[in-house]
């Protein structure tokens, strides 16, 4: 039994899950006699860049307004991270900089140390996040962290769902991670990989981006819509741009191709078209938002049902962090050897972490795994 | 920085952000001078002029002048999308089994011995320009195991411009030339490409089309390839093929994969950068495919390993769509079949218009013997019009060809042939 399985959804009958709305784009566009096969520019589709860029900042966000928001279609969130990353080592704090510390959550998803290093980074640290004694956000430790940056240091945020602990900061918190950010200067990079898929709701789970843009910043964002379209298997991913004005973000875009252009020139147009024409039609875009809120609520519910029933069992210890974290992670609290435990024992399989995948859970599979937590945290020390 | 006026409200967000007050942060931010085929097309967009044809593209346009779709491949996409069976996961960073498999077949040939004994890793990647990223990164990486190598590169004069940038882009910033097209022999020039590559370092990489060369259309021969072959193992440089339209020259894929094949079966280590996208016609799906010949099949496992390491902060893994309509295609034989034969009709209109060309330049009386058109194949040939004349035909004429005189024979259709010949023709004749 996994719940280690990788990063994708699945449903109750523990299935990879093809997004209805999907399905019938797929068919729309196969049918579709009228589109033209050519490479892609080499920033992407245009029309997938732009409704990325406003699905994440919000219909009427002034900066789209002001026409200082831009996108680079990007191979998946890591494309897009990369394209990012790799932009900011030639041109900002300087003209190819590559000491500008950048820092990373502790924990935070594996593959962001390798994006940034390989990107030329020397300097890559942790902030504060996981309060692994009570199981929540460390936040002190982590407003530390940012008085003490040095200036114009760059900061990978998760805009909502963290992986893997699935903490989020509160509104509030967001709020004084802002204000510290702003004073000091320092680069916010959102990594976007679950809008949706967290709450069930879009704009729920972009608070924080639109926060920090109506508060001004020039921010990227790194979007992926592996997930919350299904579609891991094409590599769609946009970089959100918010510059300052559209002089700058002119500039900004012929930088960026210039760096597409020496990684894979032109990106791969199914999974844009797909995204483009749900988020561009009305009715799909309805459609699409119902099959994402299918999703989270899935998650939610397992989530709700795991607590329950280890309360019910009274297992030992508060499992209120269970349904207090989102997405598709949660960090159990298990220690290394109870974790040895639920794999030799009872064959259910988590990281080392303790970090178990949600959509793992089945209604089929919840009780036999409520158990084995039980019996992992009775008699494991 | 100003702060917003109003009070924020909780749960919504104020929408006038104010962003003016201090100095962006990508103030040092210059505009990246555009490529120069950006600037062309730019320019072509921006002509008015009604006759305008724009002869620079990358695309097999078809008679209509668009791209399109082999049936063949409209048919597998409406079964694809209807198969129930699909389901939406990762793939492997490598990418579709199936597909590597079959393209590493379609350029060494099934009965490769290098397959044979297992020391062939095949990468699939996001298109050609990633194939050649993860080939540079590699190289990067693995060639020299004490110090890190960084060059030199040796690149074709001319080549494709977008080579030497994605090379610098994994580090190697030693990027040199190697006597390649030479204008009055209106062909390759073997005994100055041998004097430059016989000058060049030992490790150092060069980069080799194994067919249909960009922008030139000029290919080495059986003989060349032979002798370049021999200098490149006796100084120890090491070959990085490019592969990228292949079947589209002779409409034969093993014809056109034949330097690939040789160089395998002289034993060499090599590096072959694929694409399908013109021979599928999938411009749009960025299907391509990285081909490593290792000497030994001990070190496989070790540049797998690397390659899955590189990949991983670039792209996490390739996308499927098109590769899964290659891998249907060529591993079934009807399939096959009926793909040669959509692709021979590209081949055999691309030969038609080289011969039309070259004849109405005849009739005209144009300068110059025009005989290289159609003793070169493919979709690229060299007009030998210099920089002043392309500038000619562009402004003047509105025709749009490359700087270097090349230009794609696919643009070029029943409606726009007698104008084009015609305007080669004046800018030949016309002093500039």
């Amino acid at each position: 039994m996994l719940l280690r399985v990788p990063a994708a959804y699945r449903t109750d009958d523990c299935l990879p899950w093809v997004l209805p709305v999907v399905k019938k784009v797929e068919k729309l566009i196969v049918e579709d006699s009228s589109l033209n096969h050519e490479y892609l520019p080499i920033l992407g589709l245009p029309e997938f860049r732009s409704a990325s860029s406003k699905v994440a900042l919000g219909d009427d966000c002034s900066a789209i307004k002001d026409n200082r928001v831009g996108g680079v279609q990007a191979l998946g969130g890591t494309g897009a991270l990369r394209i990012g990353a790799e932009f900011l080592r030639r041109w900002y704090n300087g003209v190819n900089n590559t000491a500008t510390p950048v820092y990373v959550s502790a924990p935070t998803w594996e593959n962001h140390n390798s994006v940034f290093a390989d990107a030329g980074f020397k300097d890559i640290r942790p902030y504060h996040y996981w309060d692994a004694a009570n199981r929540g956000l460390d936040l002190a430790g982590l407003l530390d962290d940012l008085e003490k940056a040095p200036e114009h240091s760059i900061f990978v945020l998760h805009a909502c769902a963290h992986n893997p602990t699935g903490t989020d900061p509160t509104q509030e918190e967001w709020k004084k991670i802002s204000e510290i950010m702003k004073r000091r200067n320092l680069f916010v990079f959102f990594d976007s990989a679950y809008q949706g898929f967290a709450s069930g709701s879009l704009d729920k789970d972009a608070w924080a981006i639109r926060y920090f843009v109506s508060e001004g910043f020039e921010l990227f964002v790194a979007q992926s819509f592996s997930k919350n379209f299904g579609l891991y298997n094409e590599r769609v991913g946009n970089l959100t741009i918010v510059a300052q004005d559209g002089e700058n973000l002119t500039r900004i875009l012929s930088q960026m191709e210039k760096i597409v252009r020496t990684t894979w020139s032109n990106p791969p147009s199914q999974g844009a078209r797909i995204v483009s024409k749900t988020l561009n039609c009305p009715e799909l875009f309805a459609e699409w938002k119902g099959n994402v809120k299918t999703m989270a609520d899935r998650v939610l519910l397992m989530r709700d049902q795991l607590k329950g029933k280890l309360q019910a069992l009274n297992t030992p210890g508060t499992w209120e962090h269970i349904t207090q974290q989102i997405g598709m992670f949660s960090f159990t609290g298990l220690n290394p050897k109870q974790v040895e435990f639920m794999i030799k024992e009872r064959h259910v399989y988590l990281m080392a972490s303790g970090r178990i995948n949600m959509c793992g859970l089945t209604s089929s599979n919840i009780d036999y795994v409520a158990q084995s937590i039980h019996d992992a945290v009775t008699k494991v020390q | 920085m100003k702060r917003p006026d109003s009070k924020l409200n909780e749960t919504e967000v104020k929408e006038n952000g104010d962003a003016g007050g201090h100095l962006s942060v990508f103030t040092n931010v210059h505009t990246a001078a555009g490529s120069p085929e950006k600037r062309l097309l730019s320019a072509f967009k921006k002509d008015t002029n009604p006759g305008k044809a724009y002869l620079a593209g990358r695309e097999y346009y078809s008679e209509d002048g668009k791209t399109f779709e082999l049936r063949l491949v409209r048919r597998i996409k409406q079964q694809l999308s209807a198969d129930p069976t699909t389901r939406p996961e990762y793939p492997s960073p490598l990418g579709l089994t199936e597909f590597t498999r079959r393209a590493t077949e379609v350029a060494l040939g099934k009965s490769s011995r290098a397959i044979v004994e297992e020391r062939v890793l095949g990468v699939q990647t996001p298109g050609f320009t990633a194939a050649v990223r993860l080939g540079a990164e590699l190289l990067r990486n693995w060639y020299d195991h004490c110090a890190a190598w960084c060059g030199p590169v040796y690149l074709s004069s001319p080549c494709d411009d977008s080579l030497a940038g994605i090379f610098q882009a994994a580090g190697i910033q030693d990027i040199r030339e190697y006597y390649y097209w030479d204008d009055q022999q209106r062909g390759v020039c073997l005994d100055k490409l041998l004097e430059d590559l016989e000058k060049a370092p030992e490790r150092s990489v060069v980069v080799l089309s194994a067919s249909a060369h960009y922008p030139t259309g000029a290919d080495l021969s059986h003989n060349q390839w032979a002798v370049i072959t021999e200098l490149i193992m006796r100084r120890r440089l090491f070959p990085f093929l490019l592969l990228p339209p292949q079947a589209l020259c002779y409409g034969n894929v093993e014809r056109e994969a034949w330097p690939v094949q040789y160089c395998a079966s002289q034993g060499m280590e090599l590096l072959c950068a694929q694409s399908f996208s013109h021979c599928f016609g999938l411009y749009g799906e960025a299907v391509g495919h990285l081909l490593c010949v290792l000497k030994q099949n001990s070190l496989l496992l070790s540049v797998q390993s690397q390659a899955a390491t590189i990949v991983k902060s670039l792209w996490a893994q390739p996308s499927a769509g098109g590769a899964n309509i290659v891998a249907t295609v060529l591993s079934n034989p009807a399939h096959v079949v009926e793909w040669k034969e959509e692709v021979k009709h590209i081949v055999e209109r691309c030969m038609l218009i080289r011969e039309l060309l070259r004849e109405r330049l005849r009739l005209l009386g144009a300068p110059g013997c025009w005989d290289r058109l159609t003793q070169q194949s493919g979709l690229y040939c060299n007009t030998g019009l210099n920089e002043d004349q392309v500038e000619f035909l562009s402004q003047r004429r509105h025709v749009y060809l490359l700087p270097s005189g090349c230009l794609n024979v696919s643009a070029i259709n029943g409606r726009n042939l007698d104008y084009i010949a015609e305007s080669i023709h004046r800018a030949l004749t016309t002093s500039l």
